[in-house]
């Protein structure tokens, strides 16, 4: 890809693009999508306590305007599917269409979890393969399919570090270690539990600082929580040394499994000596994400942990795959039902895909692209710490702070010139962040074309071409928002 | 970037004003401009003792969410409630109307810095 001359873009573009109200700004309340047989009879005094006051406020919409309401909210998302999307810590990558044919397979599309468990024994099969393969890629001897996100696994995980340290008699351990570089969730996770956390400063190469970890290991700690890779796209090198110290401070180590993409096929997290992990299936193996729909985040865990998982799980006695309810030393139930099963189907048809002797390719091609990044950008952008990445790079607005253009400008000419912006202002341990998540999906030719529109956007700053990045984004339907006023004084209808 | 002098400073940008034994919390004009429009700012209950270092606020910003650590230690005494509609006063007035908790000074920090230190420390 080029830059066009007259569109002066890589690849947005103007067209017909509607001004899309609200389905209640619509409302002309006459049309109906659906007619409603008459009601037959005078029923009104059976259901007179039933009866509305005031009307329902359904909007009226004809079935062909409902359905451009919805198609046309629809064209101004932008997806993995419309383009490249390098947002940092959330592994933007292709959810392959293999995975949508085999949870469309009617005997895994219409089944009901409260069917006999005889009539449902190839779903549980490939779920309790898709247990071994998880175990077996992360290095751990159990897991709970069950979570159903990321952040519960999160707070999964500290419910078993919990019954663990209770069933030690330990429960003052109540202190929960997090890096200032952590995913949000982290803290809220531990909040949740009950538990509270201390902030560990990073090092000064973005890493935990073994010294700052053993002054906060006393005979409170329950647990450390971290990411390897970083937040910050950094191995934490020292892992092991860092297991150890919290281990013998008689605390446990949660891992947090976001970044697993940068290790999978490759190193496992178990043999760190981390003693559990959440897996973010959406982004490491390819599961939608997002957008309210079900999600899943299943927990591995070691020896220590394995007593204390979640029920109801799925056993194998013999040939046969059974669901067990209950278990005395078990954390509790978390979920109504084994997990979000169609979610896990596709995580397991990817798993499947790649086998054991290709999935290492996804983590080395995901490196190898974000250090392709990093190489391209190194000189027009500041890079915060020195090194090669792994799955993702951190870039900041240092150069450009000069010329009083910020991360915010960076990201909205991004827009302009056709991508989707990096995450920005996140990890917080840097000023100005800018995390750049390419993932193992995407062509040299797509990462050529994203670091062209980056190098154009400093080169801009250079020439002290200052005014069109302030004022962008130009192309999109909406403008630059005004975050703080959407903050501070949000407009809501519903 | 305004430091005005009679004010003390900490490491994490917070400045306090010492009037006999009541302590005045805020943020410095630095923070202010590195947290960015300040959105919504959760205030501590009266009443409350905290530690020199504890966290005794929350600041939420278009961009992240800090916490705002106690100068000195102290008991909260009286909170700025006007930051509960008009939190950008942080961003206005960080040192005037966008003053976020007083306390009663139970203890004092030797780790806070004069205007001319936190400037030297700034430019470091």
């Amino acid at each position: 890809m080029s830059v066009d001359d007259t569109l002066n873009t890589y690849s947005a573009v103007g067209g017909i693009q509607h001004e899309e109200p609200l389905l209640f700004e619509h409302a002309h309340e006459a049309a109906e999508a659906i007619s409603l047989p008459g009601v037959q009879g005078d029923i009104s005094a059976e259901l007179k306590a039933f009866s509305r006051k005031k009307s329902a406020n359904i909007p009226g919409l004809s079935e062909p305007e409902t359905v451009r309401h919805f198609v046309r909210m629809s064209q101004w998302n932008h997806g993995i599917e419309t383009g490249f999307y390098p947002l940092g810590s959330c592994t933007m990558k292709y959810n392959p269409r293999v995975n949508e044919q085999v949870v469309r397979l009617s005997g895994l599309a219409n089944i009901h979890p409260d069917q006999p468990v005889d009539s449902v024994q190839g779903v549980l099969a490939l779920l309790h393969e898709l247990q071994t393969w998880l175990c077996e890629i992360a290095g751990f001897s159990d897991v709970t399919l069950q979570p159903a996100a990321g952040a519960h696994g999160e707070l999964v995980g500290l419910m078993m570090i919990r019954s663990c340290l209770d069933a030690r008699g330990q429960q003052h351990r109540k202190k929960v270690l997090v890096p200032d570089s952590a995913h949000g969730t982290n803290p809220a996770s531990a909040a949740l539990c009950g538990m509270h956390c201390v902030e560990l400063k990073s090092g000064a190469d973005g890493r935990i600082d073994l010294e700052e970890l053993k002054k906060h290991l006393d005979d409170d700690v329950a647990a450390l929580m971290m990411t390897n890779p970083n937040t910050a796209g950094a191995f934490e090198s020292d892992i092991k040394e860092i297991c150890q110290l919290v281990h013998d401070a008689g605390g446990l180590v949660y891992g947090d499994g976001a970044n697993l993409n940068a290790l999978v096929g490759v190193a496992r997290p178990g043999d760190m000596g981390i003693d559990c992990l959440h897996i973010n299936v959406h982004k490491t193996f390819s599961t939608p994400h997002g957008g309210g729909g079900p999600g899943a985040g299943p927990v591995v865990v070691n020896d220590t942990l394995a007593p204390y998982l979640p029920v109801p799980r799925i056993v194998k006695a013999g040939d046969l795959y059974r669901i067990e309810t209950h278990d005395e030393q078990s954390c509790g139930t978390i979920l109504g039902s084994i997990g979000q099963v169609g979610v896990l189907l596709r995580a397991h048809a990817y798993i499947a895909a790649f086998g054991a002797n290709y999935l290492h390719k996804i983590a080395q091609d995901a490196v190898l692209n974000a250090n392709y990044v990093l190489h391209r950008l190194k000189d027009a952008y500041h890079v915060p710490f020195e090194g090669l990445c792994k799955h993702e790079c951190l870039l900041t607005d240092e150069y450009q702070n000069k010329h009083g253009v910020k991360t915010l400008d960076v990201a909205k000419q991004l827009i302009d010139l056709g991508f989707h912006p990096m995450t920005i202002y996140f990890p917080l341990i840097v000023h100005g962040a800018m995390l750049i998540e390419p993932t193992e999906t995407e062509s040299k030719t797509t990462l050529d074309s994203f670091c062209d529109a980056m190098l154009e956007i400093a080169a801009q700053c250079e020439a002290g071409d200052t005014q069109v990045l302030h004022d962008a984004p130009v192309k999109p339907i909406r403008r630059r928002l005004d975050e703080t006023q959407a903050a501070r004084k949000p407009r809501l209808v519903w | 970037m305004s430091i005005p002098a009679g004010l003390k400073y900490t490491k994490e940008h917070e400045w306090v004003r010492i009037e006999g034994d009541i302590a005045t919390f805020g943020v410095s004009d630095h923070a202010q401009e590195a947290l960015g429009d300040i959105v919504f700012v959760e205030l501590p209950e009266i009443g409350r003792k905290v530690d020199a270092a504890e966290a005794y606020a929350v600041v939420e910003s278009v961009k992240a969410v800090s916490d705002i650590y106690a100068p000195v230690a102290g008991e909260i005494i009286e909170v700025n409630e006007t930051l509960e509609g008009e939190p950008e006063k942080v961003n206005t007035e960080p040192y005037g109307a966008g003053w976020i908790a007083k306390v009663k000074i139970s203890g004092h920090s030797d780790e806070l810095m004069s205007d001319d230190e936190y400037t030297t420390f700034l430019e470091e």
